[in-house]
């Protein structure tokens, strides 16, 4: 009853941040106008330098797109929870007598309906460049809902920090400070193989680069001629983003949970 | 009559700053009580203390009978806030906005609706109910959040300056809505700078300053605690104000205030109009000539100054 009662209170609130999606679409413009871009520079700037045997870049480069842009999509979290506590409504919130909790699980629920909305547009983006999806319809819509379950764990974490930091500025540019080498130092654009020995050890522990070879096996992107992975978590990709998933949720819903009462009592 | 809000000894930090010093505070259900100070005194935190915003770091704190720590949840359901800044969501509509509030209070779906509309129609905001808060000026915006406080009929209602940034019209206005409020029976804890505005809604008065109430009663209470009527007079000349101060000296029965440039003195006085005879016939006695006189009934602002030694601020600014 108290948890049927939370879960109504959380969808309350994230109706009220769907809303605002859709009265300032500025949001979801800029958070497909960027992978656009780089669908577009990797697709036909970059690509052609990149090799990959056996297989287009553009088919490898998906999986690759998708992972970064349900990332950024779950930074807006932080962004959004940290320009939620610097104004009143939050303490109409607080007066009211809604669970607790109902602030951060709205925020991280309209987050994830934003990110499907988000991924949807850049699997078509993705088919008018020449990827296609290789494998069964089941795969490939699990493949989707790892992506989003993967950005839904992420976006605690985000939260975690935009309560830190407590300013969407600092925020944006903070969040930039690691969503960056963990997007890039993977194998999102390029063959983990390929990197130098420092950087290729980083990328194949990395999580997203679990994410990104999952969503490739499911979507049936991958390539009879790359050679078989060395590390666990690129060899069961799906397994590992699941775990990685469930880590990431033990440790930052406590800590994002911590933070918004430390963040709100003052 | 039992006590709606009881606060005792409340004390909250900021660092070194001291925002409530020991606040003790008793308002029985029903009333209406003015919370009045100036800029700073602490008003503001104590709100957030009774609304269950903020822990208070010493003391205790009831609001319809239960503690605001730890029934925090509990009293939730049964009070009201409209703080000093408007709470409400720019990108929703009122009615989204109060809809909202609605069923956060778990009213339902359907009498949530009711509700936003009820609501919007009495605050007049019918118009303007279905565009983006966005859009709409201050005062529509204080009364859409004081509608936020309504939503679930709360038995205590607290109202932090709900009149601060409004033109003196909707001022009245809000008045009006606020009497009318609790004829039916709300407790309001209201917080202003206004003197006039407290004398005009409140029951009682609490005075407060740097965190503390130093005085406390009815308007009219208030007023005597300062002691009897206050002469006033103007004259031409400083020459002329300085012989009426120290010609009336001795029927002062508390700190007379003069101002040097509108060449006007204030005396506290008792006795009436006999002070007033004596006082005339003095000044004509030493060739004052005096522009205007007359006796009058201490304000609040008297009050203020008497018991702070400064001005209310929020009255200075005018
Ligand atoms: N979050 C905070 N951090 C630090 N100091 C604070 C904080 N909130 C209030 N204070 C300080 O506590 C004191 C009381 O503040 P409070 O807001 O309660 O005053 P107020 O009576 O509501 O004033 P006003 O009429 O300006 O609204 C002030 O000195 C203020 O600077
Ligand atoms: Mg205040």
């Amino acid at each position: 009853m108290k948890l049927l009662q939370a879960l109504a209170d959380g969808s309350v609130v994230a109706k009220r941040n769907l809303i605002k999606i859709k009265r300032v679409p500025d949001l979801l413009v800029f958070s497909t106008a960027a992978p656009i871009m780089f669908v577009l520079l990797f697709a036909y700037v970059f690509g052609g330098s990149i090799d990959i045997p056996g297989m287009d870049y553009r088919e490898f480069l998906m999986a690759g797109i998708f992972a970064q842009t349900v990332l950024f999509g779950a930074t807006i979290t932080g962004s959004g929870l940290a320009e939620d506590i610097t104004k009143g409504i939050i303490d109409r919130f607080r007066s009211l007598p809604m669970a607790r909790s109902a602030v951060l699980v709205g925020r991280t629920t309209s987050d994830l309906v934003n990110n499907a909305l988000v991924i949807v547009i850049m699997m078509v983006t993705g088919l008018i460049v020449g990827w296609r999806i290789r494998s069964s319809p089941l795969e490939a819509l699990a493949g989707v809902a790892l992506l989003l379950l993967f950005a839904y764990a992420f976006s605690w974490a985000m939260a975690w920090i935009g309560l830190l930091v407590r300013s969407p500025e600092v925020f944006n540019n903070a969040s930039f400070i690691f969503i960056f080498p963990i997007t890039y130092i993977a194998n999102t654009f390029v063959q983990s193989e390929r990197l130098p020995a420092v950087l290729r050890h980083i990328a194949e522990w990395n999580p997203v680069s679990a994410v990104t070879a999952a969503a490739r096996e499911l979507f049936g992107n991958t390539s009879p001629l790359s050679p078989p992975p060395d590390v666990w978590p690129l060899q069961h990709p799906v397994l590992a983003s699941l775990g990685w998933v469930v880590i990431f949720l033990l440790i930052f819903v406590p800590l994002a949970n911590y933070q918004y009462k430390r963040a709100v009592a003052r | 009559m039992t006590d709606a809000i009881v606060a005792e000894g409340l004390v909250k930090r900021y660092g070194s700053v001291v925002a409530l010093n020991g606040l003790d505070l008793k308002v029985p259900e029903g009333t209406i009580m003015g919370l009045l100070g100036p800029n700073g005194a602490g008003k503001t935190t104590a709100v957030r203390v009774f609304t269950t915003l903020l822990d208070a770091d010493e003391g205790s704190a009831r609001v319809a009978g239960l503690d605001v720590r730890k029934q925090a949840n509990e009293l939730r359901k049964s009070i009201g806030l409209s703080g000093q800044y408007a709470a409400v969501d720019d990108n929703l509509t009122g009615f989204e906005n109060l809809d909202m509030v609605g069923r956060l209070y778990h009213l339902g779906r359907v009498r949530s609706r009711e509700r936003a509309r009820e609501l919007l129609a009495r605050f007049d905001l019918e118009d303007a109910a279905d565009r983006p808060v966005k859009g709409y000026s201050g005062g529509m915006r204080r009364r859409l959040d004081l509608a936020g406080a309504l939503v679930a009929k709360p038995s205590v209602l607290f109202l932090d300056e709900p009149t601060t940034g409004l033109d003196p019209r909707s001022r009245l206005g809000m008045w009006d809505v606020i009497e009318e409020l609790v004829k039916g029976g709300t407790t309001l804890l209201l917080t202003t700078q206004y003197l006039e505005e407290a004398d005009r809604l409140a029951d009682q008065i609490a005075v407060i300053d740097h965190g503390k109430v130093i005085a406390e009663g009815t308007a009219d209470q208030l007023k005597d605690q300062v002691g009897g009527e206050r002469l006033e007079l103007s004259v031409a000349t400083p020459a002329e104000l300085g012989t009426a101060r120290s010609t009336l000296a001795d029927l002062a029965v508390g700190a007379m205030e003069s101002d040097e440039r509108q060449h006007h003195l204030t005396v506290p006085v008792a006795g009436g109009s006999a002070v007033l005879m004596e006082a005339i016939r003095r000044l004509d006695g030493e060739s004052v000539k005096v522009l205007d006189i007359g006796l009058r009934r201490p304000t609040l602002d008297d009050v203020f100054l008497a018991l702070t030694g400064h001005h209310a601020e929020g009255d200075d600014k005018k």
